[in-house]
């Protein structure tokens, strides 16, 4: 079994029209109608200048847009940082779109802009490609955040010398119902990376 | 020709997200790719899709996609050549 | 840090419905790729791998009279239940079980209830069939999942997190995933060519296969083979388009030559990607010459199997653990004339020769990268 110790030193979470770094509201939005628009909010908070973002599907955004927060502070960000999320409903928001363009034979035009975000792990690639980490990815599909499974795969990766830090989490979209929890974990910090632990930060600020 | 033109900046906007970009600020002979508007290769291929969707050309070969995109007025050129609807 | 076997293994495919039967027909040179007329799939007939339904529901028939299962869940429970019969020593209730797909039982999508669409429904569904003690976690990381989950079972063990890993992969040839390759321009109007000057793009293919990773050696019969160095790397490049460097592959390889503490000569063999569109291969063609292994033989298996997706790189990595055992070498299916930049040593020829290791890698989507190492102990 493992017995070094790990941290999570930072967290993210983007729920009900708010945004929490640390535990901290640091944005609200109750106007937008619609989770293109809230995103957009978010990222014109974060004085962010990144046409690619623009390009996303909103899950991309969200886990993109959460890692941005997750990541303000971090200083030298290292390249063997790795990812670790999960979901529970895949790229099915994007997959529903792409059905939708072939579902009906004399409107059969499949669009290549969409079909490439019906992975879930390219969100993966996005916050790779925007902050240069070539690192270990793996996108987990799970009812629900499985906390325990998370924290096991995340140490087994620092452990066996995989990653220097690791970047977990849960970044979930179903029918424009959204949950979206990152955490930064290190091999030094405060608060130890425990199954309960990172269970107690995923479920903080919830209001449901 | 120039309301093609126009036509296809207001399309290129939306069907790529170019969400920072004004249709006034793309020029008619910006190249579209590489230091112009900065499009990639699934821009490139969206963009073979909305020749076939808006103006029912069907490219033989996507390569030929590379010259036919290289500026508006290229594009707007070639569909006014070949549209079909 | 402990040793990660590799025990046993099944392939369900349009080759066969066992591991032998499938190295039978990759020692003929035979395809399972053909023209498939079912426009149930696609309007026109393509070239692609599927598994014949008649075939399957009888062969799924000795094992359950339950017909409510997908497609894929039959292919997948009736690998499993194979690998089961073949393995009394097995305990799939208190395995891991890490189960690959990218997109899983997608046709329900258009259904009324899309519940199965959900990948989870595949975990749940496993779960009850064999009555797991741990839930199956579900890895859905494009094209290199089969790889990747391999490499996540064998860490698993070495963290003794768990004894046993059973890794399931499996993946549809459906309507959904053809028509977003078509508007990717990647399918081939003709069986998919690896390497080869004449290569068009990939031809998709269906297929599950499952393998059982295990810590203890005594569950090995016959030739000990091992899972010695694993690693995986993103590009960060591009989403879709593959690194014209071979970044990702270029440090998964490295990584993992690293770990089983090789050098790049001591590998006898790769097993690669090869999906057969232009750019994968050439990026793969780089990449292998970067890490200075471009006269190490090397071949594609996509030729037989077309592009399985999520199954890919697992049942890939099945075949080099028996083309070690068997010591032999599969032709390069498709391959003619050498069509990458770099000059890569393409197997052209069936070959029987001394292997003790190989390099196994996959990239995908997501600009991912995979690179393990399979060794003869």
């Amino acid at each position: 079994m493992i017995k070094e110790k790990y941290y999570i030193s930072d967290f993210c979470i983007i729920r009900d029209n708010r945004v929490f770094k640390n535990g901290e509201q640091i944005y609200v939005d109750t106007e937008s109608e619609n989770l293109k628009d809230f995103a957009k909010g978010i990222y014109k908070f974060m004085e962010l200048k990144y046409p690619k973002f623009h390009k996303m599907d909103e899950l991309c955004k969200l886990g993109f847009l959460a890692s941005e927060v997750l990541l303000k502070d971090v200083e030298n960000l290292r390249e063997d940082t790795a990812l670790v999320l999960s979901n529970k409903a895949s790229s099915l928001d994007t997959d529903r779109k792409h059905q939708i363009s072939i579902q009906d034979k004399n409107n059969f035009y499949p669009s290549p802009a969409v079909f490439v975000y019906t992975l879930p792990n390219i969100i993966l690639g996005e916050i790779s490609i925007k902050n240069k980490m070539k690192s270990e990815n793996a996108f987990f599909v799970t009812e629900t955040f499985d906390a325990g499974f998370i924290t096991k795969y995340s140490k087994v990766l620092m452990h066996t010398g995989k990653a220097s830090n690791v970047i977990c989490g849960w970044v979930d979209l179903d029918n424009d119902k959204y949950d979206v929890f990152l955490a930064f974990l290190s091999k030094k910090g405060k608060k130890e990376l425990t199954k309960e632990e990172l269970n107690k930060l995923y479920r903080s600020n919830s209001y449901g | 020709m120039a309301e093609l033109r126009e036509e296809l900046k207001e399309k290129l906007i939306e069907q790529l997200s170019l969400e920072d970009v004004e249709a006034s600020e793309i020029g008619d002979d910006d190249p579209l790719f590489g230091d112009g508007l900065g499009l990639d290769s699934i821009d490139a291929l969206e963009l073979i899709v909305l020749l076939e969707k808006d103006y029912g050309i069907k490219l033989k070969d996507p390569k030929e996609g590379k010259a036919i995109f290289e500026s508006i007025s290229v594009m707007a050129d070639y569909i006014s050549k070949h549209r079909t609807k | 840090m402990k040793k990660v076997y590799l025990v046993s293994d099944n392939i369900i495919s349009p080759l066969g419905f066992s591991t032998e039967e499938n190295i039978q027909k990759l020692r003929a040179n035979q395809t399972g790729i053909k023209e498939v007329n079912d426009p149930t799939i696609w309007s026109e007939p393509f070239y692609g791998a599927v598994i014949d339904n008649d075939k399957l529901v009888k062969a799924w028939k000795k094992i359950s009279n339950d017909p409510g299962y997908t497609k894929l869940e039959k292919m997948m429970l009736l690998s499993v239940s194979k690998l089961i019969a073949d393995n009394p020593s097995l305990d799939i209730t208190n395995s891991g079980i890490i189960i690959s797909t990218t997109k899983g039982n997608i046709n329900d999508l258009k259904k009324d209830s899309d519940e199965k669409a959900y990948l989870s429904s595949i975990s749940k569904t496993i779960h009850h069939f064999f009555k797991t003690k741990h839930a199956p976690v579900v890895l859905s990381n494009a094209c290199i999942s089969g790889g990747l989950a391999l490499a996540i079972g064998k860490r698993m063990i070495q963290s003794e997190v768990r004894d046993d890993v059973v890794v399931i992969g499996g993946d549809l040839l459906s309507e959904f995933t053809l028509s977003g390759f078509f508007s990717f321009q990647a399918v081939s109007s003709a069986p998919c060519k690896p390497f080869c000057k004449h290569r068009t793009g990939i031809s998709l293919g269906e297929a599950a296969a499952c393998t059982w990773l295990s810590s203890n050696k005594n569950n090995v019969q016959g030739e000990v083979i091992s899972i010695t160095g694993d690693a995986s790397a993103n590009d960060a490049n591009h989403i879709s388009g593959p690194s014209r460097t071979g970044e990702g592959l270029f440090i998964s390889i490295q990584k993992a030559l690293k770990e089983a503490d090789l050098d790049r000569n001591q590998v006898d063999y790769i097993t690669a990607h090869g999906t057969a569109t232009p750019f994968n291969d050439e990026m793969e063609a780089i990449a292998f010459t970067r890490a200075g292994m471009q006269r190490t033989p090397i071949n594609s298996l996509k030729g037989y199997y077309g592009h399985t997706l999520g199954a890919s790189a697992l049942i890939e990595s099945i075949i080099a653990r028996h083309c070690l055992i068997n010591n032999e070498l599969f032709a390069s299916l498709g391959f003619e004339e050498l069509g990458v930049s770099e000059p890569i040593n393409i197997i052209i020829k069936n070959d029987k020769k001394k292997l003790n290791r190989v390099l196994k890698t996959a990239s995908g989507f997501g600009g991912c990268n995979v690179a393990l190492i399979i060794e003869k102990m």
